[in-house]
C-alpha cells in the first residue's frame, strides 16, 4: 500500500530556479532589476556627459523670444513670440495636415478599394496600378516628387501679369501658382452670425430628416426620397437669409500685386504637396484594407441580399460595408497613426509643422537637442494615443453587438 | 514598444558618451583620419570636383588641418552636413572639425558648447533677385516671397530686417542651398537670401548670371569660421593656430611652393619659428616641428586658398574686401608666433 505524501517540502533557495512555481517569479524579478539598472545607467550617463559638455537640462528656452518667422500660422504669431508659441504653431500645423490627410486618404482609399473589386476590367486595373504604385515607393519620394511637379509645372505669379499674360486665373477667382493656390476667401460683415446660424440649423434639419427616413424605413420598409430635399435644405435657407440681410458675407478675391497675389485665401504649395502625397500614399494602404474587409464578408451575404431584391448599391451600403467595417477599422487605426507620424517628413518641402519649428529651427537656434526631441516624442505619443482612443471608441460602436 | 525604448535610450546614451570623450588629437591620430564636416555643396566653398575629390575654400582648411596633424592632406573623411545637422554632428563626435561657412555667434560659442577657433571669411547676408523684377533695394521687397535656408542665422536676420523696416514677406524655409536655388530659379520665390559670398557662388552656377542682381544691402555681420567641440582646449588650440599659420604665411610671403625653402633658408626669426626651424612651437601644440610647413604646402597660404577657390578670376569672383590682410586694409590678422 502506498501512502500519499502530504508532507510540505520546506522552502529551499534552489527552488527559485528549479521549481516551476517560483521560477517565473525569479525571472521577472531579475528582468525588472536589469531594466531599472540599465535605465538608471543610461540616464546618469546622459546627465553626466551633458554636464561634462557644459550643457544643463532645462526647458526655460521655451519662454524666450523665437526670432524667426513662420509662413503658415493658424494662431497669431510674430517673430517676437516665444519658442513655446512657435511650437504651438507647429503643433497646429501638424494637426491640420493630419486631419486633412486622414480625411482625404479615407475617401481615396475607400473609393479605390471598392473600385479594385469592380467587375469592369479597366477600372479594376487602374485601381490596382494606383495601389501598387503608391504602396511600393517611399512616401518621402512622393512628397518631393509632387512638390517638384507643382514647382516646375505651375506658373509663377508674374506669369499672370500684363496684357499678354501666359497664365490666367480660373473663373477669375482661383490662381494656381508655383507658390500655392490663391483663392477667394469669405469676409464677414455685420450680421454674419445669422447666416452661420441658419446654416447650422439647416444641417441639424438634414440630420433630423435622415433619422426620420431611416426609422420609417426600418418600420415600414418604405424608402423616402430625401436626397433632393436635403440638398435643397443645404443651400436654399442660407442663400435666402444672406440675400435678405443684404449679403453680410462677401468674398475677397486675390489680386496680383508687385510680387504676389494679395487678399483672398492662400494655400501654401508645401501644404498641398504634403497633403496630396500623404493622402495618396496612405490611401493605397487603406484601399487594400477596404478590399480585404469587403472580401471578408461571405459571398452568401451578397447573394442573400440580392435574393431579397436589394439593388447592388444598397447591397453594398446596407449589407456589405457595415459588416466589412468590423474588419476594416482596427487596421485603419494604424494607417491614421502612420499618416500622422509621416507628416513629420514635412521639413522636406518646408512645411512648418512641429518637427520644423520645435524640432528644427528652435532646436537649431537654442541647441537644446535632447529637450526638443523629448518634447516632440511626447507630442507624437499623445497625438497617437488620442487617435487610437477615438478610433477604438468608433470601433466599439461598429463592432458586432452581442446580446 | 519596450524594445523601441531600449534602442532609443541606448542611442541617446551612446551619443552622449561619444561626445564626452576628450583628447580629440589622440583619437584623430589613432584613427589616422580627420573627420571634417563641410557643406553639402556650395560652389567655391565645398563640393566634389568632377573626379569626386572634395575641393573648395572650406575644404582647404580641413586639408590644411589634416596635413598639420597627420602629415597628409588627403587623410580627411569629409562629412557633408546641412545647416540643421551640422551642430548635432559636431557635438556627437561624428566630425572633429566643422568647416562649413558657420557664423560665429555668442550663443553658438557659449550655449551650444562649441569653440570657434577664428574667422576665415568675413561675410554678411544679402539678397539676390531676378533683374527683370526691377528691384534695386531690399527695402522694396514688401510682400515678396523669400527663400531661406532653414537652421541658419539668416532666418533670424531676415525677420529682424523686415521688422525693422516695417515691411512684410512670406518666408519659404528650405533645407539645402541647391533646393533653394531650384525654387528660386523656378520663380517660386522672388528673392533668395543667404551670405553674400554664397549668393555670388550660386550666381556663378546659373545659366545666365547677368539676369540676376545681388542687392546692395548687407543686413548682418556674418563672421564665418571653423569650430570644434568645447572642452578640448588642445584641439581648439591646434585648429586656431593652423588657421593663424595660413594667415601669417600670406603676410610673410610663404607659399605652398616656397614653404620648404623658406624653412631652411629664411633668416627672419618669426618665419623660422612659424616653420619650425627655430624654437619648439610644434612640440607645444603636440604636433611635429614642421606642422606649419605641411599645412601651408597642403593648399597654400590663406591668400592662395582664397584666390584658387573664390577669388577674382574664379567663377565665384569675390573681391578680397574685408578679407584682405590687415596690411592691405582688411581684417585678416594673425597674432604673433612666439
Amino acid at each position: 500500500m502506498t501512502s500519499i505524501d502530504t508532507h510540505q517540502e520546506p522552502f529551499r533557495l534552489g527552488m527559485l530556479l528549479n521549481d516551476t512555481r517560483y521560477r517565473s517569479l525569479t525571472i521577472q524579478v531579475f528582468a525588472l532589476a536589469a531594466f531599472i539598472l540599465t535605465t538608471a545607467w543610461l540616464v546618469s550617463n546622459t546627465v553626466q556627459n551633458l554636464s561634462a559638455l557644459g550643457k544643463d537640462f532645462s526647458f526655460s528656452f521655451l519662454g524666450s523670444r523665437a526670432g524667426y518667422d513662420i509662413n503658415q500660422t493658424l494662431v497669431p504669431y510674430t517673430n517676437n513670440s516665444t519658442h513655446a508659441r512657435a511650437a504651438l504653431v507647429g503643433i497646429l500645423n501638424t494637426i491640420l495636415i493630419a486631419i486633412l490627410g486622414c480625411g482625404l486618404a479615407t475617401v481615396i482609399g475607400v473609393l479605390m478599394g471598392v473600385l479594385r473589386l469592380s467587375g469592369n476590367w479597366i477600372v479594376a486595373r487602374i485601381a490596382a496600378a494606383y495601389v501598387e504604385g503608391f504602396r511600393n515607393v517611399p512616401v518621402l519620394l512622393w512628397i518631393i516628387a509632387i512638390m517638384a511637379i507643382i514647382t516646375e509645372s505651375a506658373p509663377a505669379p508674374r506669369a499672370f501679369r500684363g496684357d499678354e499674360a501666359s497664365a490666367s486665373m480660373l473663373f477669375g477667382a482661383f490662381a494656381v501658382t508655383n507658390r500655392g493656390l490663391y483663392m477667394p476667401w469669405p469676409v464677414l460683415g455685420p450680421g454674419w452670425q445669422l447666416v452661420v446660424l441658419t446654416f447650422l440649423a439647416s444641417l441639424a434639419a438634414i440630420v433630423f430628416l435622415r433619422r426620420q427616413a431611416r426609422r420609417r424605413q426600418e418600420e415600414t420598409g418604405e424608402i423616402l426620397p430625401i436626397f433632393w430635399l436635403g440638398t435643397g435644405l443645404f443651400f436654399v435657407p442660407v442663400l435666402l437669409v444672406d440675400a435678405l440681410l443684404g449679403g453680410p458675407i462677401t468674398l475677397d478675391y486675390p489680386v496680383l500685386e508687385r510680387f504676389n497675389f494679395a487678399g483672398g485665401g492662400f494655400v501654401d504649395k508645401a501644404l498641398l504637396a504634403l497633403w496630396l502625397a500623404l493622402s495618396l500614399y496612405t490611401g493605397s494602404y487603406i484601399a487594400e484594407i477596404v478590399r480585404a474587409g469587403i472580401l471578408a464578408v461571405p459571398r452568401g451575404q451578397t447573394e442573400a441580399a440580392s435574393a431579397l431584391g436589394l439593388r447592388p448599391r444598397r447591397v453594398m451600403s446596407l449589407v456589405i460595408l457595415p459588416q466589412a467595417l468590423r474588419v476594416i477599422v482596427p487596421p485603419l487605426i494604424s494607417q491614421y497613426l502612420n499618416l500622422t507620424k509621416n507628416s513629420s517628413l514635412a521639413i522636406a518641402v518646408g512645411y512648418m509643422d512641429v518637427r520644423a519649428t520645435l524640432g528644427g529651427i528652435t532646436m537649431n537656434q537654442t541647441g537644446r537637442e535632447l529637450e526638443c526631441m523629448l518634447l516632440l516624442m511626447g507630442f507624437y505619443l499623445l497625438v497617437s494615443l488620442g487617435i487610437s482612443s477615438v478610433m477604438n471608441w468608433y470601433n466599439a460602436s461598429v463592432a458586432l453587438k452581442e446580446r | 514598444m519596450k524594445y523601441a525604448i531600449w534602442i532609443a535610450a541606448t542611442i541617446v546614451g551612446g551619443l552622449a558618451a561619444g561626445a564626452a570623450s576628450a583628447q580629440t588629437l589622440d583619437a584623430v591620430k589613432s584613427n589616422d583620419v580627420l573627420k571634417c564636416g563641410v557643406n553639402t555643396g556650395l560652389a567655391g566653398f565645398a563640393g566634389p570636383d568632377p573626379n569626386g575629390r572634395w575641393v573648395g575654400f572650406d575644404v582647404a582648411f580641413c586639408r590644411a588641418m589634416a596635413a598639420a596633424v597627420l602629415g597628409d592632406q588627403d587623410k580627411v573623411q569629409f562629412v557633408p552636413l546641412t545647416g540643421e545637422t551640422r551642430f548635432t554632428a559636431l557635438a556627437s563626435g561624428e566630425v572633429d572639425y566643422l568647416s562649413r561657412n558657420t557664423t560665429w555667434t555668442l550663443t553658438r560659442d557659449v550655449d551650444l558648447g562649441f569653440t570657434f577657433i577664428g574667422v576665415n571669411y568675413y561675410d554678411g547676408q544679402g539678397f539676390i533677385v531676378p533683374a527683370e523684377l526691377g528691384v534695386t533695394s531690399a527695402r522694396e521687397l514688401d510682400g515678396a516671397t523669400v527663400c531661406i535656408q532653414t537652421g541658419t542665422t539668416t532666418e533670424l536676420n531676415l525677420a529682424d530686417f523686415f521688422a525693422a523696416n516695417g515691411i512684410s514677406y512670406d518666408p519659404v524655409p528650405i533645407q539645402t542651398n541647391s533646393e533653394a536655388l531650384q525654387q528660386y530659379q523656378a520663380g517660386a520665390c522672388d528673392a533668395y537670401t543667404t551670405d553674400a559670398s554664397g549668393l555670388a557662388a550660386s550666381r556663378a552656377t546659373f545659366e545666365n548670371p547677368g539676369d540676376h542682381v545681388i542687392l546692395p544691402e548687407i543686413i548682418s555681420k556674418e563672421p564665418l569660421g571653423p569650430l570644434v567641440r568645447e572642452g578640448d582646449d588642445q584641439w581648439a588650440d591646434i585648429g586656431r593656430w593652423v588657421l593663424n599659420a595660413l594667415i601669417a604665411a600670406e603676410e610673410y610671403g610663404i607659399t605652398a611652393e616656397n614653404a620648404a625653402d623658406m624653412a631652411a633658408t629664411s633668416e627672419n626669426p618669426e618665419i623660422r619659428r612659424l616653420l619650425g626651424s627655430e624654437s619648439n612651437l610644434g612640440e607645444i601644440l603636440g604636433l611635429d616641428a614642421d606642422w606649419a610647413v605641411k599645412a601651408i604646402q597642403a593648399q597654400g597660404n590663406y591668400g592662395e586658398i582664397f584666390a584658387a577657390n573664390i577669388g577674382e578670376g574664379t567663377p565665384i569672383n569675390l573681391a578680397r574686401g574685408l578679407n584682405a590682410q590687415w596690411t592691405d586694409g582688411g581684417l585678416m590678422y594673425s597674432p604673433p608666433f612666439r
